[in-house]
């Protein structure tokens, strides 16, 4: 899974994402945006358009990869 | 002051510890990082799971768009953290400079960075608060529980409090076709954060789309079945509404009782710190190796007449953690001060509402773009003759050129013609904020310069 | 006697490199030459202006002499009205309402993501019939007929009639350019007429459309009632010229600049090569360093404004040098050097604020699968002219031809 995260006070509405993305990134209305925070693996190329064309540079995706960072469950 | 090398020494092998493992401590963690921080950094957060984001709690989640559970923080960069989750702090010896767990164990600390945050207010009545079906909405716990619970299709949901949590609680349940009833003591949603002429808009939104909207009422007491389950709310003008499913959202509360005792200026309002996030004793003197960001903090701010703010905005979360992190790691020459505009959206009943600045420390307002009919406009808002916000309904790609105008200290009234070109939303008005409250006077502070690079402060002493 | 900066942008000797001028430009911000309009090349101005509402976009508001041909009726008999990139709120926002409702989200959020299969067959099937391998125009061989048909099966215009509109659509781009020395009554009136034939030539699909409606974009245009209201029959002709003229002059350039770069990057096209997601920051680093509308010549001042001290006053025409802003060395660093992997590219290729491009998704990814294929398809490309010959547009900014020669082409 590949998390997600939108600076919605930079985002202005350009609907990139949603265009480009439309599983994960949804318009609700003419200018809100909708997302789902947690995206399929097998979406990650989309995700990297949409991340890509967004103007405002708002789309925020996981970057770290490695396992070692994985938080430890609580004990 | 630091000794020469005792900052290269912080950075090579120092301590460093995060209260509150949410947004402000984690891009913290990741600017401190990215500074070149090679030391020890332990993140404590008191819930049991990763950094995750909030705001699609009340909005995806209850829409069932999105899983409560599946909302972790996308991470920009390793932290390469100790991380103590499910521990709460209990307390600080600043004097030995260690934070105290629930657990017993103490950390000991170089530097402290506080990012606890709010939690939700609870309903007062604590035998009512824990009747089945009463919730508030904060934590992903909370937007869990409520999501299950509107997947059941309850009979009628009774939101307190209209403000945006309650809004867009609201806006959720309508979109799923549950009947709702939000009650505010206000006279009229969102009233308190962007005044009376803006959210007489939103109440007709809200009426629009199916909400009974009942303002100017407190609900008194919330009543239970045998069972134990809510069913009922009386309201303070003698009405009753069966409901089966009650959302407290009446505000937060500061995670600040921890520190209680600990020399720390924190109470109910806050963390006080100063431009820089770092954060007060109790003898108002400034502490230089404990800071304080996000929701908990309250820090002076340049643009409004250096009046403690304290905001809880996600962007405030962001922007304050990268700047404690800096001066954190910083000679004092070199730290800089928090003064992005503030800023928050929220989305309800379809409309995006954004808003720069401080509203609510205007007296006026003026729709300078869009018209209020239409639900789609940019209204400023004044006080004492300059810009000192503005809000945009369905407006917002219009917001950086009135962020600018607060930055400038612009007058208010804007004495120009926009694209628009209405001639009736020319004037202002009053902003009708219920209790009106005053900043400072004296000097003003602008914000100069073309690129974020060459951004300064520039000082204009008063006459 | 030496040029003013500003005809030097509008000279065609120029047309191969205008970076150098731009570099210029950008020590005086705010650029005023005589009676001429003031020129702003500097990113944070430009992206400042581009969200600033005293400046109208609205043809009706420009000084004479100055006037758009694909918005302004020079003439009573082609009396159209502006399309939405003419226009200002909220009459802009109503007509782009209506227009959106029928390609991107809310209402139609699958349209554009929906046709990636089609974008992938067109691209291939063009490829597949390149003739000479070692003598290829890839304007006329790619890059024109692959958007054109993408706006042809999107709008609903028969590919079939291309040769009929892609002379008025030149026209009207060509008149796009301001020209301050041109005989601006004879360049309007070719260009008014252009825009009537072009009119007329809709109207009669429009017609056809309304009684046989198909899936397609001018059948929604012109069948649908929203909130908004419908779309009268002449701002119908507007919206579906803008779409037309706007789809298939512009895309054009960004695949061809594209595949100029690549072969100037080597390295790139290289990666690219066996990397085909790379064509998406590609086409961002693209928009940002050729891209194809270089400058915005049609905004006003509905105020005096204040920009780096300079009060521009109330009733000017604005110049915005996009291309330069995207050469900002206070924004991005080397600016000149062609790099996606560069991060944080907000260029200004596709405007910003109210009129950013409405196509932009379509150009996207009609720029990735084209150079992601062509990468990949032909061996061992090269150029047979460096620079290639442009066309004369100095707005819409692109090579006439772009000769290229290759070892064969790859299944």
């Amino acid at each position: 899974m590949v998390s997600i995260a939108v600076d919605l006070n930079r985002c202005q509405g350009y609907a990139q994402c949603a265009f480009l993305a439309p599983e994960i990134f949804t318009m609700h209305g003419d200018e809100a945006l909708l997302y789902n925070p947690d995206a399929d693996e097998a979406q990650r190329e989309k995700l990297a358009q949409a991340a890509a064309a967004c103007p405002v540079q708002a789309i925020l995706v996981d970057a770290v990869d490695e396992p070692a960072e994985a938080v430890p469950s609580a004990r | 002051m630091l000794g020469d090398g005792a900052l290269a020494q912080l950075k090579r092998e120092g301590r460093i510890v995060v209260v509150g493992a949410s947004l402000a401590g984690l891009r913290a963690a990741e600017t401190m990082r990215a500074k070149g921080f090679a030391g020890s950094l332990t993140m404590i957060g008191d819930e049991p799971c990763e950094p995750y984001d909030r705001p699609p709690l009340s909005k995806g989640v209850l829409l069932g768009r999105a899983r409560a559970d599946r909302t972790a923080l996308p991470r920009l960069r390793s932290v390469d953290a100790t991380w103590r989750l499910g521990v709460p702090a209990t307390g600080l010896d600043m004097a030995a400079r260690r934070v105290r767990l629930a657990d017993g164990d103490e950390v000991p600390y170089d530097r402290l960075l506080i990012a606890t945050g709010v939690r939700a207010r609870p309903w007062p009545r604590e035998e009512e608060a824990e009747l089945d079906g009463v919730f508030v909405l904060r934590t992903r716990d909370d937007g869990s529980a409520l999501a299950r619970r509107l997947d059941e299709g309850p009979k009628r949901v009774l939101v307190i409090g209209g403000g945006f949590a309650g809004s867009e609680v609201a806006s959720a349940c309508r979109e799923r076709g549950l009947p709702v009833t939000v009650a505010e003591r206000g006279a009229a949603p969102l009233v308190g954060a962007l005044g009376g002429v803006v959210a007489a808009v939103a109440a007709d939104l809200q009426r629009e789309h199916g909400v009974d909207l009942r303002c100017g009422v407190m609900v008194t007491a919330l009543e239970g079945d045998a069972s134990g389950r809510v069913r009922a709310a009386h309201l303070s003008d003698g009405s009753t509404v069966e409901t089966d499913v009650v959302v407290v959202s009446l505000g937060a509360l500061r995670n600040t009782e921890w520190l209680h005792g600990s020399g720390l200026g924190a109470g109910p309002r806050g963390i006080a710190c100063d431009a820089g996030c770092r954060a007060f004793d109790i003898r108002g003197i400034v502490t230089d190796d404990i800071y304080a960001a996000g929701d908990v903090a309250r820090c002076p701010h340049p643009l409004f007449g250096y009046q403690f703010l304290s905001l809880e905005h996600w962007g405030n979360a962001v922007a304050q953690g990268r700047i404690a992190a800096h001066n954190m790691l910083s000679e004092s020459i070199d730290r800089l001060p928090h003064m992005d505009v503030p800023a928050f959206w929220s989305s309800q009943f379809g409309v995006n509402i954004k808003s720069v600045g401080v509203p609510s420390m205007a007296t006026e307002i003026l729709i300078s773009q869009g018209s209020l009919e239409s639900r789609r406009f940019v209204g400023v808002y004044g006080y004492q003759g300059r810009v000192i916000g503005a809000v945009s309904f369905d407006h917002g790609r219009w917001l950086p050129f009135y962020e600018e105008l607060i930055e400038k200290t612009a007058p208010f009234p804007p004495q120009f013609t926009t694209v628009d070109r209405h001639a009736d939303g020319q004037r202002p008005l009053d902003a009708d904020f219920p209790d009106p409250s005053v900043p400072s006077h004296g000097p003003t502070v602008t914000l100069s310069g073309y690129s974020p690079a060459d951004r300064r402060m520039t000082f204009t002493p008063a006459h | 006697m030496t040029q003013t900066l500003l005809h030097q942008i509008l000279d065609y000797a120029n047309r191969a490199d205008p970076y150098p001028i731009y570099e210029e430009l950008r020590k005086t911000p705010v650029h005023h030459e005589a009676d001429g309009p003031y020129v702003i090349s500097t990113y944070y101005e430009i992206r400042s202006l581009l969200h600033d509402p005293r400046i109208s976009s609205d043809a009706r508001n420009l000084a004479s002499g100055n006037a758009d041909p694909l918005a302004e009726p020079a003439s009573e008999q082609s009396a159209l009205p502006p399309g939405f990139l003419r226009l200002d709120p909220p009459e802009h926002d109503r007509m782009r309402r209506m227009t959106n409702r029928h390609f991107g989200p809310p209402h139609s959020p699958r349209r554009v993501d929906q046709m990636r299969p089609e974008l992938h067959d067109i691209v291939g099937g063009l490829i597949d019939g390149i003739g000479d391998p070692s003598r290829i125009d890839l304007v006329e061989e790619f890059s024109y007929p692959f958007p054109v048909t993408v706006i042809c099966r999107l709008l609903g215009v028969p590919r079939e009639d291309e040769a009929r509109f892609h002379t008025w659509a030149d026209t009207l781009a060509a008149s796009l350019d301001p020209d301050p020395d041109a005989d601006a009554a004879e360049r309007d009136k070719g260009a008014a007429e252009a825009r009537m034939q072009l009119g007329m030539y809709l109207a009669g699909l429009i017609e056809e459309r309304r009684k046989n409606p198909g899936d397609d974009m001018l059948s929604q245009l012109a069948t649908t009632k929203s909130q908004d209201g419908q779309m009268t029959t002449m701002e119908l002709l507007s919206t579906a010229a803008l779409l037309l003229i706007a789809g298939h002059e512009t895309t054009v350039n960004l695949i061809t600049n594209g595949m100029l770069t690549l072969l100037r990057n080597p390295d790139v096209l290289q990666r690219l090569k066996t990397e085909p997601r790379l064509a998406v920051p590609i086409v961002e680093e693209l928009l940002r360093f050729e891209p194809p509308v270089q400058l915005l010549p049609q905004r006003t001042t509905l105020a005096d404004i204040e920009v780096r001290g300079v009060t521009i006053p109330k009733g000017s025409t604005l110049w915005l040098i996009l291309a330069s802003g995207n050469r900002d060395p206070q924004r991005f660093e080397n600016p000149d050097h062609f790099d996606p992997d560069r991060p944080d590219i907000q260029h200004l290729g596709l405007g910003s604020g109210i009129h950013s491009c409405f196509g932009a998704p379509l150009a996207r990814l009609e720029a990735q699968f084209a150079l992601s294929e062509l990468a990949r398809r032909l061996d061992n490309p090269r150029l047979l002219d460096d620079p290639p010959p442009y066309r004369q547009n100095a707005v819409l900014r692109g090579p006439r031809h772009l000769r290229i020669a290759c070892d064969g082409v790859r299944p």
